[in-house]
């Protein structure tokens, strides 16, 4: 195909608007301050260039960030539900009035098209503060009994694919229900933690019920082990999350976990086959399918499979990879160096299973990591790329028969975060719904994510919900009561 | 005894079974994926270079309209002269792709339009309702290609579409098309209408089949005229209708489109959704205040 008359010419947004700042520090008990760990410079994965160094926190700094938030926790608690929904409310808005400048850090620290960080990840961050601070004075009425608790001091460890949104997610309801919070974002991707700590301490939150503390696992690990910790909320690798797991047992912590994914996006013979195709596209290649709940394993009932596979070709051909701050970006950096040889190893080893490689043609920038959108036929079940998260943006295409099969293939993973369904049949959704083992369900859409909605896993994915009501459960103790 | 009618190159309008089984076959269009898909390409950024290709690109695309009773020979001229140099203030300004009249005021634009490069546009069939009887419908078509018009914008009979008479909708254009000789047909669906995208969907494939040169969204007197998601579906049926059968037709978007900024939107979903290398869309009724004078 010739190309186009019409070339985008480029629409960088500016990095200025990121006011990034040369050196950031761990915000504990209500003051920033340089942590007691090594000092590291955090990177741009789209050309590894330096963006920041952060003094990141040593062990005695979570030791005073727990001693911090346990002591705010007895006033905090106390607070009246309104009064803490009015700091919530004041985060939110505050987030949203520095949305721009969020959302280019946020492509800056973490390689993600800012058309995703500008109308996905800031606008989702701000709207779950503003949902669990309509909760924190209702908490009566949400079903935990009439006077639910908190749980105390929470540690929060989270994920390097959406940094502020997933500290939105833990943060917040945690902060409706009463509790106070440890919060260690990404050893690669803290920026955006770290300036929410700023939005915070300029909302006026008491000293000590948030503490952000950047660092590597060995400070996740201290947060995990630490006495004063009352539940620990995680998000990341399955493989990580067992250790957790496995370490609190018996401690008395709770313990809530969104792990890893491999996600079935079914899709039926009588589907609405171009908004399928956008679905799957949106599936697995928004935020370079850095997403657990990634619809990395597209089932396709044959009577469909080439027609789907051509129409799915001759749109990744349409993605723009490249310069995540291009406004017209669809498909950005990889995080890191360790992600993409992750991603590299497990597409070679698809080739040697004998799966079909194809990707679009597309130059890819010299400096940084980057990985091409990547389809992966002839894939069979047994295949690793069919039951490995690979976490990149590539797809594996299985075809399928029946409504059975699709259901048996969909279950046959040892995750269940989340599928999709694609059919004009609306009866079929519904059934399906029902049998996939997954914790979201998504009709004729993928990767649609609203406050409202509870979000979490079944069996290695993970377990607890976040978002919605069911949100509140993990950072609440449900109590009876009897009396007159 | 049924034939394979003139130009079906599909062999699906033997009688009104197969034309319905056919056009009730083609796979479904999710409303809400379809309206997501749209916004998400009007986030597009469109800057410089590209601008520039893109007004200029939509400025050659418009047919400049005027269709209204009180139509005059001098605001014909006028217009004319408008579509011949849209900016008289800049020679550099390309010119708009066509004038559209009634039939009756076709002939005041060939005289103004000799030696331009400016097609002459008429609409006919009844337009805009489509209800009067074939006959009439033709006799109209036939005034305004003899007149001298080499485009005619026919309007399909909504009313036998949406009551499921799809072959008697086809065999209309397939007899306006005769009709029109060597000028190129546009074949006015008025999507407005046709309410639901599926409908679009099987309007626009009907239309394909039955020989139009264009797809058109709409006369311009209902409300909504062009929209995105309309767009969306009309581009992807002459997408899909070229790589069936080989023959690559145009999309017409008229009415709704008011700034230079949509215009280039649409540009976007051709660039996006299609990857046709060579294409023929049309902007309806452009009047991008920054490039074209007004009257």
């Amino acid at each position: 195909m010739a190309q186009s008359p019409f070339e985008y010419a480029p629409a960088p947004e500016s990095r200025e608007i990121a006011r990034l700042r040369p050196s950031y520090q761990i915000f504990v008990a209500g003051k920033f301050r340089d942590g007691r760990g090594e000092a590291v410079k955090t990177i741009n994965p789209a050309d590894e260039s330096p963006l920041a160094e952060i003094a990141e926190a040593g062990p005695a700094d979570v030791s005073d960030a727990v001693t911090a938030a346990r002591r705010a926790f007895k006033s905090w608690s106390r607070l009246p539900g309104r009064e803490r929904g009015k700091y919530l409310f004041r985060i939110a808005r505050a987030i949203q009035e520095r949305s721009r400048e969020l959302a280019v850090l946020e492509s800056l620290d973490n390689g993600k098209p800012i058309r995703e960080s500008r109308d996905v990840d800031i606008p989702l961050a701000a709207a779950h503060f503003f949902y669990y601070a309509g909760w924190a004075d209702k908490l009566q009425y949400a079903g935990f009994g009439p006077a639910p608790r908190p749980i105390g001091v929470a540690g929060q460890i989270i994920p390097w694919n959406f940094p502020l949104l997933m500290a939105a997610w833990k943060i917040a309801p945690a902060l409706a229900c009463g509790n106070t919070v440890v919060l260690k974002p990404a050893e690669t991707t803290p920026l955006t933690a770290l300036v929410l700590a700023e939005i915070i301490a300029e909302a006026d939150l008491p000293p000590g019920v948030v503490n952000v503390l950047a660092g590597g696992p060995a400070i996740g690990h201290a947060i995990v082990e630490s006495e004063g910790i009352d539940k620990i909320a995680f998000t990341g690798s399955t493989e990580v999350g067992k250790i957790i797991q496995r370490s609190v047992a018996a401690s008395g912590k709770r313990v809530t976990l969104e792990l890893g994914g491999k996600a079935a996006n079914i899709v039926f013979d009588d589907a609405p086959i171009d908004q399928a195709v956008e679905g799957i596209v949106n599936g697995i290649f928004f935020n370079q399918g850095q997403v657990c709940c990634a619809g990395s394993r597209l089932l396709v009932q044959e009577s469909v499979a080439d027609e789907v596979v051509a129409a799915l070709q001759r749109r990744l051909a349409t993605l723009r990879v490249g310069d995540p701050l291009d406004k017209n970006t669809d498909v950005g950096a990889i995080n890191s160096a360790a992600q993409l040889a992750r991603i590299r190893e497990l597409a070679d080893a698809g080739v040697d299973e004998g799966a079909t490689r194809w990707s679009p043609p597309c130059d890819l920038p010299d400096r940084g990591y980057w990985f091409a959108p990547t389809v992966f036929t002839d894939v069979a079940p047994a295949h690793r790329i069919a039951r490995e998260e690979i976490f990149g943006p590539v797809l594996s295409v299985l075809t399928f028969r029946t409504p059975d099969e699709a259901v048996e293939k969909a279950n046959n993973t040892p995750y269940g975060l989340s599928a999709g369904v694609w059919t004009e049949k609306g009866s079929r959704i519904l059934s399906l719904a029902g049998r996939l083992r997954a914790g979201v369900v998504w009709g004729n859409t993928f990767n649609r994510f609203d406050p409202a909605s509870p979000f979490g896993g079944y069996k290695e994915s993970g377990f607890g919900r976040e978002g919605g009501r069911h949100g509140l459960a993990a950072y609440l103790e449900s109590e009876g009561f009897l009396g007159d | 005894m049924t034939t394979v009618r003139e130009g079906d190159v599909l062999d699906v309008t033997r009688d009104d079974g197969s034309l319905r089984r056919f056009l009730h076959g083609l796979p479904g269009v999710d409303q809400v994926g379809a309206e997501a898909r749209a916004a998400g390409l009007a986030t597009r950024s469109i800057k410089t270079t590209a601008k520039a290709w893109a007004i200029d690109t939509a400025i050659r695309m418009v047919d400049l309209t005027t269709l209204e009773g009180a139509d005059t020979p001098g605001k014909v001229r006028a217009l004319c002269a408008k579509a011949a140099r849209p900016d008289p203030t800049d020679p550099s300004a390309p010119p708009v792709a066509a004038v559209c009249v009634y039939p009756d005021r076709v002939a005041t634009a060939v005289d103004a339009l000799q030696g331009t490069p400016v097609q002459i546009a008429s609409v006919a069939t009844a337009f805009p309702s489509g209800r009067a009887s074939l006959a009439t419908k033709l006799i109209d078509v036939g005034e305004a290609v003899i007149a001298g018009a080499t485009e005619i914008d026919m309007v399909i009979d909504r009313g036998a579409f949406l009551a499921g008479r799809y072959l008697q909708v086809f065999d209309e254009i397939v007899a306006v098309k005769k009709m029109c000789g060597a000028a190129h047909l546009k074949v006015i669906l008025e999507t407005g209408e046709l309410a639901t995208l599926d409908s679009v969907r099987r309007a626009s494939w009907l239309a394909l089949l039955a020989g139009g040169d264009f797809i058109k969204t709409s006369t311009g007197k209902i409300t909504p005229a062009a929209t995105p998601p309309v767009a969306l579906v009309m581009l992807e049926a002459v997408r899909d209708f070229h790589a069936a059968t080989g023959s690559l037709r145009g999309v017409k978007l008229a009415g709704g489109i008011r700034v230079t900024k949509e215009a280039v939107r649409y540009l976007v979903m051709v660039k996006d959704d299609l990857l046709l290398q060579r294409h023929k869309l049309a902007t309806g009724q452009y009047d991008g205040a920054d490039y074209v004078s007004v009257e």
